[in-house]
C-alpha cells in the first residue's frame, strides 16, 4: 500500500485538492443516503414508542420535533404491566439461555470427534450431518408435536430447549468441526505422545483454542432462539401462552391491538432491546462467525 | 421465587455437567476395553449425543412427515401422491409457490446488489465501521420486530387525513394519492413490499461477507490495472467482480434458502392475505387452520425438495474446499 501511495504524483495545489474533494462527494452522498434509508424505519418506530396515543394517531413520528414535551414513557409502562411483556421477557430469557448452552456442548464433542479421531465412514457421516441443513423445520413439526404430546412436553420450556438443540446442531457441528480441524495438528500429536487422553486434549487444548468459534456460535444460537417465532409458536404459543416468549406475544399484539400502535411500538422495542445489546457488545464475534460459516439457511 | 428459575438454573448448570460427566465416564469405561478396540469405539461415544438429537429432531420427523404426505388426512389409508396433486392443483398453494419464486429472485438480487454496492463504497470512506453497523443492525432483530417497524412505514390513512406512515407521507407530499402497500396485489406489488422488508434485514449479511472478500483481494492487482490505464469501472468489472464470484455464490445460496423458508414477515404483516401467501405460511395454515396434516406434510416435503439442490451446491463447494485443504 505504501509504495502505491508514494507512486502517486504529489499534486498538492489547492485547486487539485478541491477537485479531489468534489470528486469524492457523490460517494459520501450515496453512503450517507443509504445509512439514512436504513435507519429511518427504526428511528420512526423508536420515536413513536415515546409518543402519546393521540399524537401517534393524528400525525407522523417526525412531528415529535414540534412537540418534544409530549414524549412519555406511558406506552412502555402499559405494555410491561398490562400487555404481558414483562413475563414474556422473562420467558424469552428462560427459553434462550439453556437453548444456547446445550447445543454448544453437544456440538463440541461431535466436532472434536469429526476433526481429530479416525473412524470408518467419517467423511460420509459428516456430510450427512451437514446435509441435514436442508431439512426445513416445517418437516419436523407434526411428528415432534405428536412425540411431545406422548410425553406431555407441549407448552413446556423443555420442549423448546430440546427442539432448538436438535435444530441448531447441523450448523454448530459444521462450524466447530471446521474451526477445530484447522487447529495445528502438531499440538494434538505431541499431546498424544505425552500420554494425554483425548478427554484431556479436548478440555485443555481443543476447547480453549476454539473460543472464537464457540463465541460466534453462541451469539448466533442466542439470537436465533431469541428472535425465533415459528418454533415457539408451534410448541408453546399454541398450547401454553403463559410460557410464550416475546416474539409470540408481539405477533399476537399485532393482531389484537389492531390500531393500538403506540403500544406496539414500545413492545417491539422491548423485544429488540436484547438482540441490539448483544449486537453492539459482540458485533466483532458476530461478524467473524458469519464470515467463517456462511452456510446456515 | 419463580420455580421456573430454579429449573432454568438446574438446566444451565446441570446439562453441561451431565454431558461432561458422560464423556469422562465413557473414557473411564474405555479403560476396561482392550487397547486395540479403544480407538474404534471412542469416536462413536463422542458422537452419540449429537447423533441422538439429530435423529430424534430431524431424521425421524422427516421420514414420518414423508409418510404422512402419502396418506389421507386421518392417516388411515395410503393415497399415493394425492396430496401432492392437491398442491399442484390448488390455486392457493400454487400462488404461494409463485410468491416464493418471486421472493427467491428478488431477495437475491436486492441483497447481492445492495451488498456489493455498499461493500465497495464503504471500503473507500473513513466512517466504514459506523456505516457497516447501521446497515447490519436489522439482521440482529427478529422478523417479528422488523415487521412491526415496517407496518409503521407502510401505514395507510384515507386521502385527506394526515398520513402517519413515513412512506405515504412522502408520497402524498409530492402530490400523489396514498398507497395501500400491503393490500395492492396487482403485479404482486404487496409481495414485493414484503421482500423489501426482508432485504432491509439481510443486506447487512451480504455486505459483511462481500466486504471480507473484497479486503482479501490483493490491492497490487487492482493498482497494476489502474497503472495500465483501466478505468475504475473496468477494474471492478474485469478484476474485482470475477474474484468476488465465489463469495457471491455463497451469499446467494444462503439468501435463496432464507427466501424459500420465509415465514415471520408474511405471518405477522399480512398472514398471507391479498395473495401474499408463501409455502411456509401455507403449511402453517393447512396444519392449524384446517387441521389437515396430510396436506401440511406434503407442503413441507415440497419445501424440502426446493431447498435440496441449493444446499447440495453448498455442500459440493464445501467438499471442494476440503480437497484443497
Amino acid at each position: 500500500m505504501t509504495s502505491v501511495a508514494a507512486a502517486r504524483p504529489a499534486a498538492r495545489s489547492y485547486a487539485g485538492a478541491f477537485r479531489r474533494r468534489l470528486g469524492t462527494l457523490p460517494k459520501h452522498v450515496v453512503v450517507i443516503g443509504l445509512m439514512v434509508l436504513w435507519l429511518v424505519p427504526t428511528i420512526g418506530l423508536f420515536v413513536n414508542s415515546f409518543r402519546p396515543a393521540a399524537a401517534v394517531q393524528s400525525s407522523g413520528w417526525w412531528n415529535f420535533l414540534a412537540h418534544p414535551s409530549q414524549l412519555t414513557l406511558s406506552n412502555y409502562q402499559y405494555v410491561l404491566a398490562q400487555g404481558g411483556l414483562l413475563p414474556a421477557f422473562v420467558n424469552s430469557l428462560f427459553i434462550t439461555i439453556p437453548a444456547t448452552i446445550i447445543p454448544l456442548f453437544v456440538a463440541a464433542f461431535a466436532a472434536y470427534a469429526f476433526a481429530w479421531m479416525k473412524f470408518p465412514g467419517k467423511n460420509v457421516l459428516f456430510v450427512a450431518v451437514v446435509g441435514l441443513l436442508v431439512v426445513p423445520l416445517q418437516t419436523t413439526f407434526i411428528p415432534i408435536l405428536q412425540l411431545y404430546g406422548t410425553f406431555g412436553l407441549n407448552g413446556q420450556f423443555l420442549a423448546l430447549w430440546l427442539a432448538h438443540t436438535g435444530y441448531g446442531l447441523p450448523f454448530a457441528v459444521y462450524l466447530l468441526r471446521n474451526f477445530m480441524g484447522s487447529l495445528p495438528s502438531e499440538v494434538f500429536e505431541s499431546a498424544e505422545i505425552d500420554g494425554a487422553s483425548p478427554v484431556t486434549a479436548f478440555f485443555r487444548l481443543a476447547l480453549p483454542m476454539s473460543v472464537p468459534a464457540i463465541a460466534a456460535l453462541a451469539i448466533f444460537q442466542f439470537l436465533f432462539v431469541w428472535n425465533d417465532l415459528l418454533v415457539a409458536l408451534i410448541y408453546v404459543g399454541a398450547t401454553n401462552p403463559d410460557n410464550a416468549p416475546l416474539t409470540v406475544i408481539l405477533a399476537n399484539l399485532v393482531s389484537s391491538l389492531g390500531s393500538g400502535w403506540w403500544y406496539l411500538a414500545a413492545a417491539a422495542f422491548i423485544a429488540m432491546s436484547v438482540p441490539l445489546a448483544v449486537f453492539f457488545a459482540l458485533q466483532r464475534y458476530f461478524v467473524r462467525g458469519l464470515v467463517s460459516g456462511s452456510v446456515k439457511g | 421465587m419463580d420455580p421456573r428459575l430454579i429449573t432454568a438454573v438446574i438446566v444451565v448448570v446441570g446439562v453441561p455437567a451431565v454431558l461432561v460427566g458422560y464423556i469422562v465416564a465413557t473414557e473411564q469405561l474405555l479403560r476396561l476395553a482392550p487397547e486395540r478396540v479403544k480407538p474404534r469405539i471412542r469416536p462413536w461415544l463422542w458422537l452419540l449425543p449429537a447423533l441422538a438429537f439429530l435423529f430424534v429432531f430431524l431424521v425421524y420427523p422427516t421420514i414420518r412427515t414423508f409418510i404422512y404426505s402419502l396418506q389421507n388426512a386421518a392417516g388411515t389409508e395410503w393415497v399415493g401422491l394425492a396430496n401432492y396433486f392437491w398442491f399442484f392443483g390448488s390455486s392457493g398453494a400454487l400462488g404461494a409457490l409463485l410468491n416464493n419464486v418471486i421472493w427467491v429472485v428478488l431477495l437475491t438480487v436486492l441483497v447481492l446488489g445492495f451488498g456489493v454496492l455498499i461493500a465497495v463504497l464503504v471500503d473507500r470512506v473513513r466512517y466504514e465501521s459506523v456505516a457497516k453497523s447501521v446497515i447490519f443492525l436489522p439482521l440482529a432483530i427478529s422478523g417479528t420486530a422488523a415487521s412491526v417497524i415496517w407496518l409503521f412505514m407502510f401505514s395507510y390513512q384515507p386521502p385527506g387525513v394526515p398520513q402517519t406512515g413515513t412512506l405515504n407521507a412522502i408520497v402524498t407530499s409530492v402530490g400523489m394519492g396514498p398507497v395501500t402497500y400491503l393490500q395492492t396485489s396487482a403485479f404482486r406489488f404487496n409481495t414485493i413490499m414484503l421482500i423489501i422488508v426482508m432485504a432491509w434485514m439481510w443486506t447487512g449479511f451480504g455486505m459483511v461477507i462481500i466486504s471480507a472478500a473484497l479486503k482479501g483481494i490483493n490491492p497490487e492487482l487492482l493498482e497494476a490495472a489502474r497503472v495500465d490505464g483501466a478505468t475504475e469501472w473496468q477494474v471492478f468489472r474485469r478484476i474485482t467482480f470475477p474474484l468476488l464470484a465465489p463469495t457471491l455464490a455463497v451469499v446467494s445460496t444462503t439468501v435463496i434458502i432464507t427466501a424459500l423458508k420465509t415465514f415471520d414477515i408474511v405471518y405477522v404483516m399480512t398472514n398471507g392475505a391479498y395473495n401474499t401467501n408463501v409455502i411456509a405460511n401455507e403449511m402453517w395454515q393447512e396444519m392449524f387452520n384446517f387441521g389437515n396434516f396430510a396436506h401440511g406434510s406434503a407442503v413441507a416435503i415440497i419445501l424440502m425438495f426446493a431447498i435440496i439442490p441449493v444446499m447440495a451446491f453448498n455442500i459440493q463447494r464445501f467438499r471442494a474446499q476440503e480437497a484443497i485443504r
